[in-house]
């Protein structure tokens, strides 16, 4: 690990200044917020992340789980997953988000990573995590040797000739199904970040995979007001039981009336370069009959622009199943 | 099970006692460089050294680290993960560093009552919080009841997953947990143990939690 400087910012405007100073806030930072630290200090062991000057934020006023005057769920960046997990209101109206993190990880982690740190957690791609390979991600113009590489954990949907990286998010999943809106704080002010329009798909810019610039700070996320009656379930598939990352997950939130898919929102997971929201899969729901037809059909949807690599073949008839699993046991709940 | 099935008598002198004591010329040399090895009496013990005091390394910082109770006033590289701190650092070994990347779940310890991985924490971010080591548990003559019931149930082999073992079903007890073994099967789930005492470890847990 290169040696940096441990920084306690006295509050958020002070952790702001200073990390507006970095040159990136994306790969190759060199000032990082640093919230449980799950993923920072693993990447700073493996010298992936070598920033000179490291903000512990664990300390700023941004823990909070509250329900605002409109409806909306307000959640701090650095409220603990397992306590954003177990909040009764979460599990009650959005128990998608609740299952999604208590599949992730371990019980150990969840008690560490933040929520403003998962919205930034990084690919699990062997190449990214070692540095004597060439990674585009790790190192612009370097290659991405995954492509012809061990591939069989990595993306099938959003991918580029630059990078097939997969986000391992399960949190991020739900939130995208949720419709969450992820709010900074910048050098130039305040804004509110669409969960779809935060994360960017890799192109020929892999090493950019958030909209953040110097200085933004993830302050809290919003989840608009509880949709009353609707049926949530997050799926994950993995090659353990437990403790594993996504080889296919869904997230599914579904209003029927009368039998009939009335609003669908659907997202993937551990087969998309990011969050996988799904219009596809929605617009095949919606407005048709809750059944294993118009499911089937859905999953076929969803996949249809999957582009595969030699060792990930396996997926689009995986998350095929997994989505058609997750509508047919959401729908019967 | 009767009660003195929870008793046992660690072996004298301890391999633990004996490598420190034996070996110290060799960890000093070893340690060289790195960050104080503090004090420590022939016997295991560990003095703090004073606030300003330790070896003159570049950068170091101080940190009040409270671990099992007992406040500790240390120098130390911003680098130093909180599992290496009380390691190396403060000479408590009974929390072990297996992968060092989170992927094992040996270095657990418990920071104001939750269970953490050591191993992804920086010491520096814990300052003034409090931390509970496997030694904090219980002693050998006075065992905490989830060290008495893996040993009752022999839920180890080797060894060296144990304490993290121990420490995450320390902290279950308090976490939302269904009764069945499954339950707990899922919120173990992140120590891992390469010789498999699965069923035992599972076992130990639900003995205690039935008894509370």
């Amino acid at each position: 690990m290169q040696i940096f400087e441990f920084i306690r910012p006295s509050d958020q405007a002070a952790a702001i200044a200073t990390a507006a100073q970095s040159k990136t806030a994306q790969q190759g930072a060199d000032v990082r917020f640093m919230g449980g630290g799950t993923t920072l200090i693993d990447l700073m062991k493996l010298n992936v992340e070598t920033p000179d000057r490291v903000l512990d934020i664990n300390r700023l006023p941004l823990d909070k789980i509250e329900v605002t005057p409109d409806g909306l769920l307000k959640i701090g960046a650095i409220v603990r997953n397992s306590d954003l997990a177990y909040h009764p209101k979460v599990q009650k109206d959005y128990a998608v988000l609740s299952q999604a993190i208590l599949n992730g990880a371990s019980a150990q982690i969840r008690n560490m990573a933040t929520v403003g740190g998962n919205l930034l957690q990084r690919t699990r791609c062997v190449y990214f995590r070692d540095t004597a390979m060439p990674c585009n991600k790790r190192e612009p113009g370097s290659g991405c040797p995954a492509i012809t590489g061990h591939n069989r954990t990595l993306a099938i949907l959003g991918t580029s000739d630059h990078c097939i990286a997969t986000n391992p998010s399960d949190m991020c999943v739900a939130m995208a199904a949720l419709e969450a809106t992820i709010h900074v704080q910048g050098p130039k002010g305040s804004r509110a970040i669409p969960f779809g329009d935060f994360h960017l798909l890799p192109g020929n810019t892999p090493h950019r995979e958030t909209v953040l610039e110097p200085g933004d700070l993830i302050t809290h996320v919003t989840l608009p007001p509880p949709i009353v009656g609707s049926k949530q379930l997050y799926l994950k598939l993995r090659d353990r039981a437990s403790y594993e990352f996504a080889l296919s997950s869904a997230a599914v939130v579904l209003t029927i009336a009368s039998g009939s898919i009335t609003r669908a929102r659907i997202a993937l997971g551990g087969v998309g370069t990011k969050p996988w929201r799904s219009p596809e899969a929605e617009a095949a729901l919606t407005g048709k009959p809750a059944n294993e037809a118009t499911f089937r059909s859905t999953a076929e949807a969803a996949l249809r622009n999957a582009k595969p690599q030699r060792e990930n073949k396996f997926k689009i008839e995986l998350a095929k199943r997994c989505l058609t699993y997750a509508l047919r046991t959401a729908a019967a709940s | 099970m009767s009660d003195k099935d929870f008793k046992m008598q660690p072996p004298d002198p301890t391999r633990r006692k004996f490598l420190l004591t034996s070996g110290s010329g060799v960890a000093a040399s070893l340690v060289a460089g790195y960050i104080p090895a503090l004090a420590r009496d022939a016997a295991g013990a560990v003095e703090s050294a004073p606030t300003g005091e330790g070896p003159n390394i570049e950068g170091a910082v101080p940190i009040t680290l409270k671990i099992n109770g007992k406040a500790h006033s240390l120098r130390i590289d911003p680098r130093t993960t909180l599992l290496d701190c009380i390691r190396e650092t403060v000479s408590l070994t009974g929390t072990k560093k297996g992968c060092d990347h989170g992927q094992c779940g040996a270095c657990t310890v418990h920071v104001n009552g939750k269970r953490v991985l050591s191993c992804l924490n920086l010491a520096l971010m814990h300052d003034g919080e409090e931390i509970t080591t496997v030694e904090g548990l219980g002693t050998p003559d006075a065992m905490h009841p989830m060290q008495a019931s893996f040993l009752a149930c022999d839920a180890y082999q080797c060894g060296y997953c144990t304490s993290g073992q121990i420490m995450s079903a320390v902290a279950l007890l308090k976490e939302p947990c269904g009764p069945d073994d499954a339950s707990v099967k899922e919120l173990m789930s992140g120590n891992i143990c390469r010789c498999g005492a699965y069923a035992n470890i599972v076992e130990a847990i639900q003995h205690v939690r039935k008894r509370a």
